[in-house]
């Protein structure tokens, strides 16, 4: 059998999309996933060319594809990298993420939190109450918009694609959860202490990002986390690719079906009164934020007591913001 | 005739028959196609490019699952 074709120019195909029921050469590939992060960004008014981007960077193919992306069509986007403390695997991903902003002249932005915090992903992990990839993200929720803030970004972009979406509702499908279903968006808005955050990949497939990552060059890190294995979120992906080779678009059609016709139907269910964490700061539902509670936790301090010397010698004890409010439910 | 295959997350290589369609190769090694970048010489094959014998290509996994895309619709 001959190559495949280019959809749009006719050229030898260098990446197949099924769902599209279409290939692409390299340049024609690459138009096609701006034009697909264009639909996004315009589409849910993301943000306005004046905008200052911080995306959430980890090292790996979509977070990367993204900042690409963006700096591509010419937005201000700087990156954030937060050193988790997963050993060698953090130092791999600090690494990519260091050459690629080098490589373009961009912004980046570093936080390690054991440094910052006093506590590592690993670490909390063995002594929290939460799940390893809980805490990990609740982490990050936390990190991303105190940065943002004190940085001054406009709006947080993460790199979220279409496999990471259609899981998730599949998630809080299958729980009926009908208060996280209520605000799974493409966009959340700022409110009270909480930056616009933005996911433009979503109309993107994991197998897009990572085609675009490898066909710009885009130096990425494989190798999965290594505290990763047995994620929920990972056996739901399992299940809609099942799903997906046998009737291709049905990821696609799942997510982008339930945005246009099924989050109407879910009224937030979420609406509370924010108040100050008594800890931090921070705006939060109840008297200490999730941040804080875990950070304790791991610590093995009691919330409410003065800092330590050593937390205030790091200025982070009663600086921190919000974390728990794109959580669990207010 | 054979083809040199590179798996990743862990890494290894194994050996699988060439000459064929990467399609075939995928099938055999029971990998959904839509799940993984196949790359020879730094070039990108779609599953009806053929592999020939005596080549290295490296199956890359496009699936990740990293914290903070827990099952709630939370921001991360």
């Amino acid at each position: 059998m001959s190559r495949m074709r280019c959809r749009r120019c006719r050229g030898p195909a260098a990446i197949e999309i099924r769902r599209h029921n279409a290939a692409f050469c390299r340049a024609c590939f690459i138009h096609h996933v701006h034009e697909q992060v264009r639909r996004a960004i315009d589409g849910h008014a993301m943000f306005e060319p004046a905008d200052r981007i911080l995306v959430a960077v980890s090292g790996g193919k979509d977070s990367l594809a993204l900042w690409d992306v963006l700096l591509d069509m010419g937005y201000d986007a700087g990156g954030l990298y937060l050193g988790l403390g997963i050993g060698g695997y953090s130092s791999r991903s600090a690494d990519v993420v260091r050459t690629f902003a080098q490589e373009r002249d961009a912004d980046l932005l570093e936080v390690d939190l054991a440094a910052a915090y006093g506590f590592d992903i690993p670490t909390a992990g063995r002594k929290g109450s939460r799940s390893t990839c809980s805490v990990c993200g609740l982490s990050k929720r936390y990190v991303f918009n105190r940065a943002a803030i004190e940085h001054g970004y406009d709006v947080i972009a993460t790199g979220h694609n279409l496999d990471d979406e259609a899981a998730t509702l599949l998630g809080n499908t299958l729980r009926w959860q009908t208060d996280y279903i209520a605000r799974q968006s493409p966009v959340l808005a700022a409110e009270d202490g909480l930056l616009k955050k933005v996911k433009p990949l979503y109309r993107l497939s994991e197998l897009e990002t990572a085609g675009y990552a490898f066909l710009r060059g885009i130096e990425y890190v494989v190798e999965e986390c290594p505290l990763v294995a047995g994620n929920t979120q990972l056996r739901y992906k399992q299940v809609l690719n099942h799903l997906e080779a046998a009737s291709p678009g049905t990821k696609a059609q799942f997510f982008l079906s339930y945005l246009e016709r099924g989050a109407p139907l879910f009224a937030r269910q979420d609406e509370v009164t924010l108040r100050p964490c008594q800890e931090c700061g921070q705006p939060t539902t109840g008297r200490f934020c999730a941040f804080c509670r875990a950070r304790a936790q791991v610590l093995g301090r009691r919330l409410g007591e003065p800092p330590t010397d050593l937390e205030v010698a790091r200025g982070s004890s009663s600086e921190v913001l919000p974390a728990e409010i794109h959580g669990p439910p207010r | 005739m054979i083809v040199r295959v590179r798996l990743r997350n862990p890494d290894r290589e194994i050996e699988v028959a060439g000459d064929r369609k990467v399609h075939d190769v995928l099938i055999e090694l029971g990998i959904d196609p839509d799940t993984v970048l196949v790359i020879r010489d730094r070039e990108l094959l779609t599953r009806h490019d053929r592999v020939g014998e005596d080549e290295l290509i490296e199956i890359r996994p496009v699936i990740s699952g990293g914290a903070g895309a827990a099952v709630r619709g939370g921001r991360s």
